[in-house]
């Protein structure tokens, strides 16, 4: 008696772990047929970089009306929209008194160029990015393969605590939708919407086909941009030869983008 | 008990209205929808998209978000197919290229399933204007 209730449920059990098993294991098998064997690769002719940086040549520009044309060129290309009202205003690149761009290194009395010079300023892609420390989905973060600092805009809860961590206030918030505000759409770039955060991509789009970001081709060559890792590039030997300044840079984040003053 | 008649129309009208729905709609299963095909995508990949068509019809969201992680995060923007074919891994700009008639594609099929993708918020739904 005894001996055959066990025997019952002990087969009871094994057909039960047997019934439940097969579908999950047909599952398995049916995933792997269903993911059959694709590619991913980067264009032959993409621009490729351990850490991409700019060197901004400031001597070159003299007033807003030189940097017009290039702020003009990124935000056309990235479909940012021009929204009147400040409190709601989206931008990537932008024009920045010296005393505001550098604070701790305006001088009581400075010299008259750098005094009424415009300075671009945009996002750093700081090699100590404190934005994407912050980020509760990793929705910003800094791209191994190249250093750049990027918003995944699919994931963007538009929480905003990117936008308090950046010290350079390089980011915007889209208080509203931002279409109706986009003059001349680039429709191979998509838009924005509603409730995300964006800033400067350094244009990974273009690199990914082999040109240069926008800025940097409107600049006239005062912009110049290349891998910051790579002691043969343009922008090291730019470096090595100018005396250069950094944006706040006591902060450590480590700023990608360099000044000639 | 004269109640029990009452009771019996009662539920009789109860179970009829409770089985409204049911058969309302009897015999009327909205028909599957039909998709039509712009003259570029029957010819740009010999009539065939991007991957086989019974893996398109089950998988294409997968595969879309396969593609915006390789795009964006990895910085890997081409996509090679199990014949071998490369695209470029861009939702308005390769998908919209082919099926450009949004409307009568990806719409209609998604209005039928009843699936709003809020992709159309922020990627350009009609890159290049063609029926
Ligand atoms: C080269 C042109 C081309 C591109 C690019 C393309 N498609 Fe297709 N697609 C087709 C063709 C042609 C068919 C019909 C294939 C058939 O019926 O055998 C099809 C079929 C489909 C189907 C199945 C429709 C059905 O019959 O139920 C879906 C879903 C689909 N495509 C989605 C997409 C998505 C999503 C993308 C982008 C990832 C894409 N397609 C890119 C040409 C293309
Ligand atoms: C044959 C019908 C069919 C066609 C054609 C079709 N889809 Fe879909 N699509 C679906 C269904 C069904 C779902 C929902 C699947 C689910 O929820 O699991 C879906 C889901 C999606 C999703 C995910 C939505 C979400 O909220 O997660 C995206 C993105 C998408 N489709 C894009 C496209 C695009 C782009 C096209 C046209 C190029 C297209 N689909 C054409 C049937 C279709
Ligand atoms: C908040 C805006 C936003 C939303 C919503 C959004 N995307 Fe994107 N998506 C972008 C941006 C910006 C890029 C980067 C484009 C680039 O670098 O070329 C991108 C890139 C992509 C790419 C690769 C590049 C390309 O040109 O398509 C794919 C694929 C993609 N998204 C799919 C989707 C799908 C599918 C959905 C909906 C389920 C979606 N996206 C929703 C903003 C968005």
């Amino acid at each position: 008696m005894e001996d055959s209730r066990r025997r019952f449920l002990m087969l009871a059990g094994i057909s039960a772990v047997g019934l439940t098993a097969k579908p999950v294991l047909d599952a398995f098998a049916a995933e792997q047929k269903q993911h059959p064997t694709i590619g991913l690769k980067k264009a032959k002719d993409a621009l490729t970089a351990k850490q991409w940086g700019m060197v901004i040549d400031t001597r070159n520009f003299h007033s807003a009306d030189d940097l017009e044309p290039i702020i003009e060129a990124c935000h056309k290309t990235h479909n940012v929209p021009s929204i009147e009202n400040e409190h709601h205003e989206v931008k990537w690149i932008w024009e920045e008194h010296f005393h505001n761009a550098f604070p701790g290194l305006a001088q009581k009395y400075q010299d008259e160029r750098t005094e009424h010079a415009p300075f671009l300023a945009l996002c750093n892609h700081c090699e100590n990015p404190p934005c994407c420390r912050v980020c509760p989905t990793k929705a910003t973060f800094k791209r191994e393969s190249d250093g750049i600092v990027l918003m995944d805009f699919h994931r963007c809860i538009g929480c905003r605590f990117c936008m308090a961590a950046c010290p350079y206030g390089s980011r915007s918030f889209n208080f509203r939708d931002p279409r109706p505000f986009i003059e001349e759409t680039n429709k191979s770039f998509p838009t924005r919407m509603k409730g995300v955060v964006e800033k400067c991509n350094f244009c990974a789009e273009r690199l990914a086909v082999g040109k240069l970001p926008a800025c940097a081709e409107a600049s006239d060559g005062a912009i110049v941009f290349g891998d910051l890792y790579d002691p043969a590039s343009e922008v090291r030997e730019l470096l090595r030869t100018n005396y250069t300044i950094r944006r706040k840079q006591g902060l450590g984040t480590e700023p990608a983008v360099y000044y000639i003053v | 008990m004269s109640d029990k008649k009452l009771i019996i129309a009662g539920v009789v009208i109860f179970v009829a209205l409770i089985a409204f729905p049911f058969w309302f709609n009897m015999g009327k299963a909205a028909p599957a929808p039909e998709l039509k095909l712009t003259e570029h995508a029957k010819t740009a990949n010999d009539g065939k998209c991007v991957m086989p068509v019974d893996y398109m019809k089950a998988e294409h969201m997968q595969l879309l978000d396969v593609w915006r992680h390789s795009v964006v995060r990895n910085a890997e923007r081409t996509f090679v197919n199990t014949s071998g074919k490369e695209f470029n891994m861009s939702l308005s700009n390769t998908c919209l290229d082919c099926h450009s008639n949004k409307a009568d594609f990806c719409d209609r099929c998604h209005n039928y399933a009843s699936v709003r993708p809020y992709c159309w918020d922020c990627h350009i739904d009609n890159p290049k204007e063609t029926e």
